[in-house]
């Protein structure tokens, strides 16, 4: 796979790797100043974009539909780097039918990863480095409730991100990848108690499910994730 | 024909005609500019296109979405009422709670969005005449249990594909569209748990769609599943990273409203 190769028009990031940095760079550049991080916090929160600072050892997700693009992509690899890791460690007593359908769910995850990657090219933020130590991944109960919490989230990711995106491309295909996690976390939730599929804890009594903002979806998946996103520069209506 | 007059005729009804114009001066000049100089004949088709493109997605367009996703749901909501009631179901099983659960979701969809139809001003459509035995295809569809799975399976995949296909008029109204994305997901993890409980009784099926296989429903619910086997998405070859079962499962297709149209036409009478 060539990804240098870039699907999508550089419409709201660049190929800098940290474009925040640059900014900061240059703004102390111009004013000669050896500042401390506090100062260059308190004192420069734009870069020459108009781009809010990514703090120090954060990533930056970017900006417009290409962040919301890379936001998907943090998450599906999260969900990938868990399903791999569920089905080279099967938890005890997995049945074959469970091992089935976890098997075609972490697949299912990879390609999503890998689609998100190719289509980003060069503007794909980097692989992230993942935390599953509050995981017992000998546990069918640890295991299941994970994975639960990561489908429902991610339903509820794609769910607020889609009126965030300004292409109706993007928006499809985000579309056609949601309704693949629902009828995941559907399938979890039934391995865990069969008919929760989409029980009161996920829909409302108008028959809507879950919708979550990129700020409350990305505290709940930093505990899984050992790399930081930066969150700041997406889009917010 | 005077294009102030017309104007002014939309200003009765809609206040900020100016507003949506003032955003498209540059064509309102290009107008002005070159109005002399064209045909009379030709006056109403420029006219029509100026106005399409500053009421890009009106309330009308929003509201036919909600129209039609309105006829859906009352075709989801009749069937497992009907279904729950006919006592197709077995008793004393965790389908009953299931089926209830899904007859209570679509039913709050259809008032839900006669509810917003209305916030917008809108008239909601009404209910159409359902015959659930699509002209008698599935005659037994009250009285055989896998008929009835059968049914409900087909209607949940093709209500996933058909709100996804019209999320993109959706796309200038955020609540609307949020809203609609989140009956979509709900309609996904029905197709998941139906198909849950039709591999239950032996059905070779999964909770995701492979392909375009119909998991064993057959010829008659084709259409409702062609297209599915895609491997191909904005331009990248998914075969490259899993098989060919899972780079199609991965992804649920669209389906246009013609096609929706033409699937549930059997079943309305």
């Amino acid at each position: 796979m060539d990804n240098k190769n870039t699907l999508l028009p550089a419409n709201g990031n660049n190929s800098f790797p940290l474009p925040g940095m640059l900014g900061r760079r240059r703004f102390l550049s111009y004013l000669g100043l050896a500042a401390t991080s506090a100062t260059v916090i308190a004192a420069c929160k734009k870069d020459k974009d108009g781009n809010n600072t990514v703090p120090p050892g954060s990533i930056d997700l970017g900006t417009g539909d290409i962040g919301i693009l890379n936001y998907a992509y943090a998450l599906e690899q999260l969900e990938a780097a868990f399903y791999t890791q569920v089905i080279s460690s099967p938890f005890s007593g997995m049945t074959a039918n469970e091992q089935s359908l976890l098997t075609d769910i972490r697949d299912h995850e990879i390609a999503h990863r890998e689609f998100f990657k190719a289509a980003l090219g060069t503007m794909a933020i980097k692989n992230l480095e993942v935390d599953f130590s509050s995981v017992n991944f000998g546990s069918r109960d640890s295991v299941l409730t994970t994975s639960k919490a990561f489908e429902d989230l991610g339903v509820s990711a794609y769910n607020g991100a889609g009126q965030l995106l300004k292409d109706s491309n993007y928006l499809l295909l985000a579309g056609k990848i949601v309704s693949v996690e629902a009828r995941h976390a559907a399938l979890i939730r039934d391995l865990i108690s069969n008919g929760s599929f989409a029980d009161s804890t996920v829909i409302s009594m108008n028959g809507l499910d879950l919708a979550s903002k990129p700020a409350d979806v990305l505290t709940t998946a930093s505990v899984f994730l050992k790399s930081k996103l930066y969150a700041g520069n997406l889009p917010t209506s | 024909m005077n294009l102030l007059n017309i104007i002014s005729s939309i200003e009765k009804i809609d206040p900020e005609v100016h507003d949506r114009l003032d955003t498209r001066r540059g064509a309102m000049q290009q107008f002005a500019k070159i109005g002399g100089k064209i045909a009379m004949a030709a006056v109403p088709f420029a006219l029509g296109s100026m106005f399409k493109t500053a009421y890009g997605q009106s309330t009308s367009d929003i509201s036919s979405v909600l129209n039609y996703a309105l006829t859906l749901e009352y075709l989801e909501a009749e069937f497992y009422t009907k279904g729950a009631a006919s006592g197709i179901v077995p008793v004393g099983t965790p389908a009953v709670g299931a089926i209830n659960t899904i007859r209570d979701h679509e039913n709050a969809h259809v008032a839900f969005l006669i509810t917003t139809l209305g916030s917008l001003g809108a008239t909601p459509v009404s209910k159409p005449t359902f015959d659930f035995t699509a002209g008698g295809t599935f005659a037994n569809v009250f009285t055989n249990y896998d008929t009835f799975l059968a049914v409900a399976q087909a209607f949940e995949d093709t209500g996933v594909r058909a709100y996804k296909g019209r999320a993109g008029d959706l796309i200038s109204n955020h609540a609307v569209l949020t809203v609609a994305l989140q009956i979509h997901s709900v309609e996904a993890r029905h197709a998941s748990h139906i198909r849950q409980m039709r591999k239950a009784r032996g059905a070779n099926v999964k909770p995701w769609i492979t392909g375009n296989d119909t998991g064993g429903i057959g010829s008659a619910v084709q259409a409702n599943y062609n297209g599915e086997e895609l491997t191909t998405q904005a331009g990248v070859n998914i075969l490259n990273f899993v098989s060919a079962s899972a780079a199609s499962e991965s992804f649920d297709e669209p389906l246009t409203a013609n096609q929706v149209l033409a699937i549930i036409k059997p079943f309305i009478v």
